[in-house]
């Protein structure tokens, strides 16, 4: 177990592209440390410079307390799960998890007490003597999980380990290795494209793009508090409404306005007016999650202000229905109780929770409010 | 499935036989001339059935037949052509594999450079290298030797083994050699114990098409090998194109089956792994 820190690392390959600018991550001793971001960001990059299976342009990286930029993978007491899992075809599983011990030169019986703990973890004992081409996806996954924890390394490297999977199955090792981090304690940087797999697994999130990191912080602080539009947009599933809309005054207190085809509403936004002043008139972006907008039963505060929307399409997804409406011209969705959704065509009265909207300026992207 | 025999099928199948018969004809040629003897194939017609069976031109061509004013048979030289085949077949198939094992999973700069440069060689005409390699063997030494025939057919066959040996491991994930390095695994660890264990397939293409190649190799052969070092191939062209008064067309044909059949043999025992490596990376990758 050790803690990591990577401290403005930089890749830029020979033909001049930078992959990554200045990346700043620091996580302690345990933590679970998720890098998510859209495919080509840099995360798998970053990942693979961890485990110093690629060169490190500028900046440091530090396991524990010790600088590792110029160690190779085997000194630098990481483990690492691949998507692909990595199994070497030619070995029984048994070989597969013993192979990095063997090579470490661990006393034989030391190895066999091993593999059998691992196996017995993960329940796979029945398992050691297959090859990998005679076990499902999950097994496999299994197995490339017991290969790492043998190890037991300082750090868990995780790529993408989960994307190969079915869906059911997908959730079901989630579960698993959020069940083993919490038993191990152990430190893990897992790399995903997957937002909900960042937002069930982390302790913290990266959320990177184009080689930066756009915010680095906890799920619920990311989620409640995006810095800026893209990361509003990327976590959290359906998306955040993005609603193009002017900052107006009434009653003394600022506000968006929002229409339909039958007639306007103010917004007023208490918990923002500071920083809405300079933006009194301008158009701004509002946004605000889809369990914002809500029917009257499911809102749980009273006073919240309330509007009439006609209703282009719905969506039941069981535990809510999706109301989808159109206001300032934009599709908005809205998260609903299945009884209290209307049809198609018709008008619903729906309740707007301000308390945590937030507003991005329309040319940098960034958050005002 | 055709339950029954169309008009179609039934002229599809007649061409088919005829065709096989086309191409099997002159194996039975060679086959039933070494069996006769001198009288009956002077009397008979050439697809005529022997009308005894004899293997006096089988065991003259092994050990008695003369090759220009030598009278040894084909027995030494077939032996010269071992010699030289199996070395130069198992040299050229390991470095090619080592590396083809570099330039798909450790490429460095210049590394695809290199790969076509070695690609390049496979299009070389061997009468290009023919004065430049004379002239490289006499340095070294070698010229007129069976090592200097390994050498030849090493050297040129590399572009082929490293082909080979790249285009499989290529359609290998460079995942697994990742996990290998982190396991602590070396450059010859992962060769040895993870991607060998798993080249059956393509070391049987690579040893069939360099066994083929070397063996029946007639030109380098004649060029850089001399009077004892000569390979099977020269000698049977000499043991033919010596006569002494009669032309022995048993003897010679003998002589030529002889020749071959080392080639036929691994084709036989290795063939379907040979379709089954070449077309294994072909989907994928």
């Amino acid at each position: 177990m050790a803690a990591l820190s990577i401290n403005n690392v930089c890749k830029t390959y020979a033909n001049g592209t930078d992959v990554l600018k200045g990346i700043d991550i620091a996580i302690e001793d345990g933590q679970f440390l998720i890098l998510v971001g859209p495919s080509g960001c840099g995360k798998s990059t970053l990942l693979n410079m961890i485990a110093g299976l690629d060169d490190i342009s500028s900046g440091d990286i530090e396991i524990g307390s010790k600088r590792v930029n110029d160690l190779s993978p085997k000194d630098r007491d990481i483990a690492m799960v691949f998507q692909s899992y990595a199994l070497y075809p030619s070995m029984s599983v048994r070989k597969n998890i013993s192979f990095g011990l063997e090579i470490r030169k661990m006393p034989q019986a030391e190895i066999d007490a091993t593999v059998e703990r691992v196996a017995q973890m993960l329940q796979m004992t029945h398992l050691l003597d297959r090859k990998p081409s005679q076990l499902s996806g999950g097994q496999r996954q299994r197995v490339a999980m017991g290969r790492a924890l043998a190890r037991s390394p300082s750090i868990f490297l995780f790529d993408e380990p989960l994307s190969n999977l079915d869906a059911k199955l997908r959730v079901e090792m989630r579960t698993e290795i959020k069940l083993m981090h919490q038993r191990l304690k152990s430190t893990i940087v897992y790399v995903t494209h997957d937002q909900i797999e960042a937002m069930t697994l982390g302790d913290r999130i990266a959320v990177m793009k184009d080689g930066i990191v756009q915010q680095f912080g906890s799920p619920q602080d990311i989620y409640d508090n995006p810095a800026n539009l893209f990361v509003a947009s990327f976590i959290g599933s359906p998306s955040m409404n993005f609603i193009p809309a002017q900052v107006v005054e009434s009653a003394g207190v600022l506000g968006v306005k929002i229409c339909d085809d039958q007639g306007c509403v103010i917004l007023p936004l208490p918990h923002a007016q500071e920083k809405m002043q300079p933006w009194l008139g301008r158009e701004v972006i509002f946004g605000i999650r889809p369990e914002q907008i809500t029917d009257a039963r499911t809102a749980y505060r009273e006073g919240l202000p309330v509007m009439a929307c006609h209703i282009d399409v719905i969506e039941p997804t069981g535990p809510d229905t999706l109301v989808f409406v159109s206001l300032n011209n934009t599709k908005v969705c809205c998260r609903t109780h299945p009884t209290e959704a209307k049809l198609p065509g018709h008008s619903m009265e729906l309740v707007f929770d301000v308390s945590k909207a937030v507003l991005f300026d329309p040319t940098t992207e960034q958050r005002i409010a | 499935m055709a339950k029954h025999l169309t008009p179609g099928r039934i002229v599809l199948y007649a061409a088919l036989v005829l065709m096989a018969i086309y191409y099997l004809l002159p194996l039975y040629v060679m086959l039933s001339t070494s069996v006769k003897t001198l009288d009956d194939i002077r009397g008979g017609n050439l697809i005529a059935l022997p009308q005894s069976i004899t293997f006096d031109a089988w065991s003259k061509a092994w050990s008695s037949a003369c090759t220009g004013v030598e009278c040894g048979g084909m027995k030494g030289f077939f032996w010269n052509s071992v010699k030289m085949a199996v070395p130069s077949v198992l040299i050229s198939t390991l470095i090619g594999a080592v590396n083809g094992y570099v330039v798909s999973m450790w490429r460095f700069r210049g590394s695809d450079v290199l790969f076509t440069l070695l690609l390049v060689g496979c299009f070389i005409p061997f009468q290009v290298v023919l004065l430049p390699m004379a002239r490289l063997l006499g340095e070294l030494g070698i010229a007129n030797t069976t090592s200097g025939l390994i050498l030849v057919h090493v050297i040129y066959g590399l572009a082929f083994t490293t082909l080979f040996f790249r285009n499989f491991f290529v359609t290998i994930p460079d995942e697994l050699v990742k996990a290998a390095r982190i396991d602590g695994a070396g450059f010859w660890t992962i060769f040895f114990r993870i991607l060998l264990p798993i080249s059956g397939p393509i070391f049987m293409v690579c040893v069939i098409w360099q066994f083929t190649q070397i063996w029946n190799d007639f030109l380098f052969g004649v060029v850089f090998a001399a009077g004892e070092s000569q390979p099977i191939t020269v000698a049977l062209n000499n043991l033919v194109n010596t006569s002494t008064g009669v032309k022995e067309y048993n003897v010679d044909m003998a002589a030529a089956i002889i020749a071959a059949l080392p080639t036929l043999f691994v084709y036989m025992v290795a063939g379907r792994y040979f379709v089954r490596g070449l077309t294994a990376g072909a989907v994928k990758g």
